[in-house]
């Protein structure tokens, strides 16, 4: 299904102060295809993920999604296939009730009310929020806030799922559950994240992204075991991959 | 008051327009409708007029009952804000110092009239307003102006703000805590630091804004936020606006107490 491709073919951007974010980005990601980016902060996450639903236009290389080329005039397009979860749900979560929050994208998309009706409850119900479809978001927990925030984007039903910290400053029942909800989306996957443990449970491959170029790209359980190229990167071995020694001897 | 018990105020009269009463449920432009009288309806009383506004007060009574909000908060708003209305009418009883007989033998200035005027009208006023705010989830008394054919901008613009009102108090409250952990006594907490700290706050809202923006934009935003709420209104409402308009309108142009009065000294007499 050619449709769900991600294709990124030397991506350059430069800000408009000089900054150069992105070298030279090439990479291929096919349908249902579940992909983490790690890297240091300031490597270039965001900028790549911003590049992938047009926030951002490439300075010079091509993004294409399905058959379609990234332009200003394709960027609708684009936004429909992609959907993006932006880091702080204080800031994808804009409308005054749940509800309309969920629907805003679809009745961008111009569908009918029922639709738009249906589809929210089917993305609420999805990440287990229905109840929540009345409140205001200013009332909702973190791990809450997260999960409508995802809600926003699944009721676009976009080919392509990006995601940027799904999981930061969550505490580790509701982080767990995010991570049982990403694992339930046959959709492309696309996670940016700190969280290797997160990246090891969700995604399949894993690129490593250092000063605006991708230093590896690989199957996920490769990568993050490799403690060599992840301490080049600031990053250390998933917590799961780390022996406990000193925890060990104190209960003995 | 402190910043954080201002906070905890709005907070706790959001949280009650969320309720589930008879009030709650009106709808948005009944609520806002018969609001609107009532206020007219109370300030076009004359300046001297006292007695004649004591029913009035049966409205902000039976609505706070029936919404199930509790009196000693709406009472105590009122009276935190009561110092405006304090200084608008403090001087008229030196100002007018004609005199009025209230009772038989009882005399006092005009101006001590009119004052208490200004206050119990404030009170009516403000009162209502802070009911219907209490009763009414602030999205809905935006659907109700948006119907009522306040623009469209102007709505989503209010929207923005109270969804955003919370998260910037409580960004302020953390740079302030932050401040107040790291000033000991007097320094740190002066003019040019607080200069500082706003300023902060306004570079953090503009970032702010642009994420939010983007998250718009990824989301197929072209301009204009849609809504497909579609309130109608029911017989409940209308028999609302009309049952509180009846009211205002009789105790606006009869003289409800002294007609009460008048029929007591009949029995009597």
């Amino acid at each position: 299904m050619s449709h769900h491709l991600l294709e990124f073919k030397d991506v350059r951007f430069r800000y408009p102060d000089g900054t150069e974010a992105l070298k030279g980005i090439t990479f291929l990601i096919t349908h249902g295809e579940s992909v983490g980016i790690v890297g240091a902060n300031g490597a270039g996450k965001s900028t790549l993920l911003l590049h992938m639903n047009g926030y951002l236009l490439p300075t010079s290389g091509f993004v294409t999604v399905g058959e379609v080329p990234l332009r200003k005039e394709t960027r609708p397009e684009i936004r429909r296939k992609v959907g993006v979860v932006f880091q702080n749900p204080d800031d994808q979560l804009f409308m005054p009730t749940v509800f309309d929050d969920v629907a805003f994208g679809p009745l961008n998309l111009g569908l009918p009310p029922d639709r738009v009706r249906e589809r929210v409850h089917e993305a609420l119900r999805r990440v287990n929020a229905l109840a929540l479809v009345d409140k205001p978001p200013h009332h909702l927990s973190g791990g809450q806030k997260s999960a409508v925030a995802i809600a926003t984007v699944i009721s676009m039903e976009p080919d392509i799922l990006v995601m940027d910290e799904p999981a930061a400053s969550l505490d580790p029942k509701s982080r767990r559950s995010v991570i049982g909800l990403l694992n339930s989306f046959a959709h492309s996957k696309i996670v940016a994240s700190h969280d290797l443990d997160l990246i090891l449970d969700v995604c399949a491959r894993c690129l490593v992204i250092r000063d605006g170029a991708i230093v590896a790209d690989g199957p996920a359980p490769e990568i993050l075991s490799d403690a060599t190229l992840l301490a080049e990167n600031n990053l250390e071995l998933p917590l799961t991959l780390q022996g406990r020694p000193a925890l060990e001897g104190a209960r003995r | 008051m402190s910043f954080e018990t201002a906070y905890s105020g709005i907070g706790r009269l959001d949280r009650l327009s969320y309720r589930d009463t008879v009030v709650h449920r009106l709808d948005p432009r009944a609520k806002v409708a018969a609001t609107s009288l009532f206020v007219v309806a109370v300030v076009s009383f004359p300046r001297y007029e006292v007695l004649s506004l004591l029913p009035f007060f049966l409205f902000p009574v039976l609505i706070g009952a029936l919404g199930d909000i509790p009196a000693g908060f709406i009472v105590k708003k009122v009276v935190a804000v009561s110092p405006f209305a304090v200084f608008v009418g403090i001087f008229n009883p030196l100002f007018d110092p004609g005199v009025v007989t209230i009772a038989p033998g009882v005399a006092v200035s005009a101006g001590w009239i009119s004052f208490a005027s200004i206050l119990v009208k404030f009170a009516l006023t403000i009162g209502a307003a802070l009911l219907l705010i209490a009763t009414t989830s602030f999205p809905g008394i935006c659907r109700g102006l948006r119907r009522l054919g306040l623009p469209a901008l102007f709505v989503s613009q209010l929207l923005f703000l109270y969804r955003y009102l919370f998260v910037l108090i409580e960004e302020a409250m953390r740079v302030v805590r932050a401040r107040d952990m790291r000033s000991f006594g007097k320094r740190g907490a002066g003019v040019r630091v607080f200069i500082r700290v706003v300023g902060t706050l306004f570079l953090r809202t503009v970032e702010r804004a642009e994420r939010i923006y983007g998250a718009m934009l990824a989301r197929g935003f072209r301009g204009e936020v849609p809504s497909m709420r579609r309130e109608t209104l029911r017989p409940s409402d209308a028999f609302f606006v009309l049952a509180a308009g009846s009211f205002f309108a009789l105790c606006r142009f009869v003289p409800v107490p002294q007609a009460i009065g008048r029929l007591v000294r009949g029995f009597t007499g």
